[in-house]
């Protein structure tokens, strides 16, 4: 995990949402399998990028506002990055796919969508989805598709600061008072049901070939970093059985109706407006 | 005659004339005569610090409730390109805080203490974060107008006397000048946008016009503090000095925008080279700073149930921290 700055990165190396937006205006365009796995790929981010926005002025220290302001700016970028390119199987914008799709037509799963609850179940949160996201964008950057493993590349040393983020938190919280140890357990236990879904396989994953990566294959690594993890902050891996879910098929959870009314509300108010 | 008790830190602050004070205050004097700068291990009269740190932790409790109304878009920005810019910009504000808490720690007041000074009321903030942000153009208008307000004030401020104020201004205004103009483009745009837009952006300014002058404090004559801060070369310019050349700026701005002022006595005097407009409502300032104001209540509860819904995770972080230092000793 390298203390690198997750802001600096090199502007020659870093891939932005322009840079995709203008790939994609030069006639890139992509298939729909390719379009449906980047729309996942950016609704997880856009989604836990609106949780996290939330925190900006709330958080427990003002080090801890700009931590998770930074991480769900990360995430924002790379969700604009992702639904650029997913847009141009249809002819769609970033923002067309983020502010005019209804809950059915969204991709992301059950964990980003959870409510933040208190810091506690936060960097729960936080500590399932970049263990995930860093498995899945190391895979990625070896893509098939050359835009999402560019896209990954510059993704992956961003994570990298947010799985280091959320590790020092979950040791910190889970080896620091009787109470922040309660906490994050609880917080644990409260996103576990939802850890299953990031690991399922399906046919759009076969179909794909070596654009994707195969989620089922990154259980083990994520178990294992875990297991390290919790063992170090003194925590118990969560006894919780998965629950049914079903983001990637657009079958939500109640939460996202609540997350994308608030998002889209402005936008939705002055239809063919520029911003 | 009752004698007012003291805190351990006023006591601090009173400190008994003795030779070295006098050789202090010599080579103090001297640094201001010169224009130079006073550094944290300088002897500086207790006045100075008292001032700077009530100062310089205005400021930074300002750049913290003032993420409050800009935070609460964050969620609904109309554009993800926004939503980005705007998540930035308040975790900007964020890291201005903390720089000047950093420079008010120098004058020997920490964090904890001047938090406590904020959430107990003692310690104002700048007014202006007590109006509400009612629709997507206030975010522009707060960058035009509030963030511009600030950087006519502040950027005197980064020769302040006193080293490590004057340091942390040269970067919160470097970065608030990039917030102005992301406020300008925001107006920009709805200005050539639909009727609606042009209609919100239009209503934003009107709104935070008269507050946004409001920034700079009262006129000069009821301003008894400024003639000290400016002997002591804190403050360079007048409130009314910076005020009349922040209507100057703006008069130019907003017909680039394509809107107007809602004042019509604005204008340009020749023979004194300065910018006239409308009188003010100063009762409504006063108001406002005393508690009054439309978000008052608001912004305090929001700072308040932050700060408490924290302690658990500090004291989590204090205390593993502790242990830490503790296993590195043993070891």
């Amino acid at each position: 995990m390298s203390g690198e700055s997750a802001t600096r990165i090199t502007p020659g190396n870093a891939l932005r949402p322009e840079d995709v937006a203008e790939r994609v205006a030069g006639g890139v365009q992509v298939g729909e399998d390719v379009g449906e796995y980047a729309l996942r790929l950016g609704d997880d981010a856009l989604i836990l990028a609106q949780r996290l926005g939330w925190w900006i002025s709330r958080a427990p220290e003002l080090e801890e506002d700009v931590a998770l302001g930074n991480i769900a700016l990360d995430l924002l970028g790379h969700a604009r990055s992702f639904l650029t390119y997913a847009g141009s199987a249809w002819g769609k914008t970033e923002d067309d796919l983020a502010y005019w799709r209804g809950e059915s037509e969204f991709r992301s799963c059950f964990l980003v969508e959870q409510p933040n609850g208190d810091f506690g179940k936060t960097i729960a949160r936080q500590l399932v989805f970049s263990i995930f996201q860093h498995e899945l964008y190391s895979r990625l950057v070896d893509s098939a598709d050359e835009t999402i493993a560019a896209i990954s590349a510059k993704a992956l040393k961003e994570v990298d600061y947010h799985r280091d983020h959320a590790i020092q938190w979950t040791i910190r919280l889970g080896d620091g008072t009787e109470e922040s140890k309660r906490r994050i357990q609880a917080g644990l236990e409260s996103v576990w049901p939802y850890v299953a879904e990031l690991f399922q396989d399906d046919e759009l994953i076969e179909r794909l070939g070596g654009v994707a990566a195969h989620p089922s294959e990154m259980r083990a690594p994520f178990d294992a970093l875990m297991a390290q993890v919790l063992d170090e902050a003194g925590l118990e891996l969560p006894d919780v059985q998965p629950a049914m879910t079903g983001g990637r098929g657009g079958k939500h959870s109640e939460h996202l109706g609540y997350i994308l009314a608030e998002m889209q509300v402005i936008a939705r108010e002055h239809p063919g407006a520029t911003w | 005659m009752a004698t007012k008790t003291q805190s351990p830190r006023d006591a601090q602050l009173q400190p008994v004339p003795s030779a070295e004070d006098e050789a202090g205050q010599a080579y103090f004097d001297k640094i201001i005569a010169e224009d130079s700068r006073i550094e944290p291990a300088d002897w500086m009269p207790a006045g100075y610090r008292k001032t700077l740190t009530r100062q310089i932790s205005q400021h930074a409790h300002s750049e913290i409730i003032g993420m409050q109304p800009e935070a609460n878009f964050i969620t609904r920005a109309p554009s993800l390109k926004r939503k980005a810019i705007l998540m930035a910009k308040v975790q900007d504000e964020a890291g201005h805080g903390l720089y000047l808490y950093s420079a008010a720690e120098t004058l020997g007041t920490p964090r904890d203490e001047l938090f406590d000074q904020l959430l107990s009321g003692k310690a104002k903030y700048s007014s202006i974060f007590n109006y509400p942000a009612l629709t997507w153009a206030d975010m522009g208008a707060i960058g035009w107008l509030v963030d511009g307000a600030a950087i006519v004030n502040q950027v005197p401020l980064c020769r302040a006397s006193y080293g490590p104020y004057g340091r942390a201004m040269v970067r919160v205004c470097k970065e608030e000048s990039f917030h102005q103009r992301q406020g300008f483009e925001i107006l920009l745009e709805l200005a050539s946008g639909t009727p609606a837009q042009k209609q919100m952006a239009q209503d934003a300014v009107n709104r935070f016009y008269a507050p946004a002058l409001m920034m700079f404090g009262p006129n000069d004559d009821e301003s008894p503090n400024s003639q000290q801060s400016m002997r002591w070369n804190i403050k360079r310019f007048s409130n009314d000095e910076l005020r009349q050349r922040f209507v100057g700026m703006i008069q130019e701005q907003v017909r680039v925008l394509g809107l107007t002022l809602p004042d019509d006595e604005i204008r340009f005097n020749e023979e004194t080279g300065k910018w006239e407009y409308g009188e003010l409502d100063w009762n409504e300032f006063y108001e406002v700073l005393k508690g009054r104001g439309p978000c008052n209540a608001q912004r305090m509860e929001r700072r308040r149930e932050a700060h408490e819904n924290g302690a658990w995770v500090r004291e989590a972080a204090a205390a593993y921290a502790a242990k830490k230092a503790q296993k590195a000793q043993v070891a």
